[in-house]
């Protein structure tokens, strides 16, 4: 659980965070977006007590994350996977954290091993990772203490689609066992996979959040049959309003509704999606339009 | 949080939680001990500290008058050259976390920051402890050697000079730890540590006026005394504490007041 509440972050008179308020619950993932600059990584370095914001407050678990006895045990964070040493070995900045939390020292094999990264690799030095290794390191150490709270910061960047693929089913794994996760990143679609809620960010104020479906359900629901008229007739008798559009017929409902309506009147459907074809990525762009022009600079 | 787990937290919480305690200070203390050693710079560092109080003995074996061979010169001309390299141990204690950023790391695992930087300090006043012993170690192995091969090889010694010793190399490494809190950057804070108190020294002697609180000020001064076997003067101590208050005690709480309120990024 985590619970932002009216945070805000100031650089002299800019803001670049600015009254932000969301939370993320247990057993769902939440995907943080916005366009760079926007905020969102400062935003989850005052989540982790490491930037003092301005105004506000955030908790993890309930408690501010300074006031965790041992965050390590109870929030995984992933803010940036360079932040390494690089003259250790992945094995070593592993050992150091896990005997800094308290952990069994096998717990570095074991999630060396969860994230793919064999002996050999383990023996190297940071220094010769590939963006990728060091991404599945910084996993790794997210998931050392095994926590509750996972707190991600553009995991999937330098991962190959591979990787990202077996990220996502980690995550996934990891909401439906009781885990929160809050995810910021850049690749829309993987967040469009993976996360359950949207919180999208532009220019330090919060644009858009709620449910990821009903966000991106916004722009109602593209069917098409061959027996354009039986449709029609159909969509009426459910007291459905449907338009012509180039793509077919524009209902503004949910696809489930049209299915339904199509299949009480017996007609075969040749086409039934959600109006947006962008998807995320036209949501993204509408909400933070001409936001990502002024990249925050401080 | 001390959640004991109960069967029904089983089924919310990804794996069972044991109470959670936070880290000891002495357990912090040994994560930093080992984090001197666990990378190259480090452990070079460390050997050639080593190795210098080793090479003091030899030389000394191989061009001291053999009157002169005895423990107690031995052991202290050690401590010269290690007094200076200790400081830079401390820096790098320091600000090798901001310069790798794996402070970023550090305090999110420790948010209280000050138990971090109270487990460096004592991380790195052990080492310099530790080197004393080591000045105590090489120097009764060169006597050894001097009785074998011609030299006094006499074993006599004032333990004071133990003590001292001890006061010497520990304010050093804190003197080079607190610059390293107050500047957070690794070349800025060795030659900042390196020359300062040099151009105050050369200050002193060129300035007259100054020369009075040079005296009193200039650390490479007030804490010569501590090489010698013969017991301080009151006067002697003021002028180190008064000194140590000026390069080390207010650069550390400075540097500790920056280091609790930076923004780790």
């Amino acid at each position: 659980m985590i619970t932002v509440e009216n945070l805000t972050k100031r650089y002299g008179p800019h803001p670049a965070v600015d009254d932000v308020s969301f939370q993320c619950e247990p057993g769902t993932v939440t995907g943080f977006l916005g366009p760079n600059g926007a905020g969102k990584s400062t935003t989850m370095r005052m989540i982790c007590g490491l930037t003092t914001p301005t105004a506000g407050r955030a908790t993890v678990s309930g408690h501010p994350y300074q006031e965790l006895p041992n965050p390590g045990r109870e929030v995984g964070v992933l803010l940036d996977a360079s932040a390494q040493h690089a003259g250790r070995t992945g094995r070593e900045a592993l050992t150091l954290s896990a005997y800094t939390m308290g952990l069994d020292r096998r717990e570095v094999a074991a999630k060396l091993d969860l994230v793919g990264l064999n002996a050999v690799a383990a023996k190297r030095r940071v220094r010769a990772y590939s963006l990728g290794m060091r991404q599945r390191l910084g996993l790794a150490h997210a998931l050392l203490g095994d926590p509750r709270v996972l707190i991600l910061d553009e995991p999937a960047n330098g991962l190959d689609p591979e990787g990202i693929f077996w990220m996502r089913g980690l995550l996934r794994d990891f909401a439906d066992r009781g885990g929160t996760v809050l995810l910021s990143s850049h690749l829309l679609r993987e967040v469009e996979a993976v996360a359950d809620r949207l919180v999208v960010i532009g220019g330090g104020r919060i644009v858009a959040q709620g449910d990821k479906n009903e966000l991106l359900a916004g722009g109602g629901t593209v069917v098409r049959a061959r027996d354009s008229a039986a449709l029609r007739r159909a969509l009426e008798v459910a007291n459905l309003s449907a338009a012509d559009s180039s793509e077919g017929l524009l209902v503004q409902a949910d696809a489930e509704a049209v299915g339904q309506a199509a299949a009480d009147a017996g007609v075969a459907l040749a086409e039934l999606r959600p109006a947006s074809g962008g998807g995320l990525e036209q949501l993204f762009l509408t909400l933070t339009a001409g936001e990502s022009t002024k990249e925050a600079v401080r | 949080m001390t959640t004991t787990t109960a069967p029904a937290a089983g089924a919310v919480a990804p794996r069972h939680h044991t109470p959670v305690r936070r880290p000891s200070l002495l357990r912090l203390t040994g994560v930093e001990l080992r984090k001197l050693v666990d990378t190259r710079a480090g452990r070079w560092l460390l050997i050639t500290i080593g190795l210098t109080t080793a090479a003091i003995v030899i030389l000394q074996l191989i061009y001291a008058g053999e009157a002169d061979q005895t423990f107690l010169n031995f052991f202290v001309p050690s401590l010269l050259p290690v007094s200076v390299l200790l400081p830079v141990l401390g820096i790098l204690s320091i600000t090798s976390e901001w310069s790798q950023r794996t402070a970023l790391t550090t305090y999110a695992l420790v948010p209280r920051r000050e138990r971090v930087v109270a487990a460096k300090l004592f991380a790195v006043m052990l080492t310099a402890l530790a080197s004393v012993l080591a000045s105590l170690a090489v120097a009764a192995v060169g006597t050894l050697v001097a009785s074998a091969t011609g030299g006094a090889g006499t074993w006599e010694f004032d333990w004071s000079l133990v003590l001292n010793a001890g006061i010497l190399q520990v304010t050093s490494v804190l003197m080079g730890a607190a610059f390293g809190l107050l500047l957070l950057n690794p070349p800025l804070a060795i030659v900042g540590y390196l020359l300062l108190p040099t151009l105050w020294g050369v200050l002193g002697e060129m300035v007259k006026p100054l020369r009075g609180p040079s005296e009193w000020l200039d650390t490479s001064k007030t804490m010569e005394p501590l090489f010698s076997s013969d017991a301080l003067t009151g006067g002697q101590w003021g002028r180190i504490v008064v000194s140590l208050l000026v390069w080390m005690v207010l650069p550390l709480a400075a540097g500790l007041f920056r280091t609790l309120r930076r923004e780790v990024s």
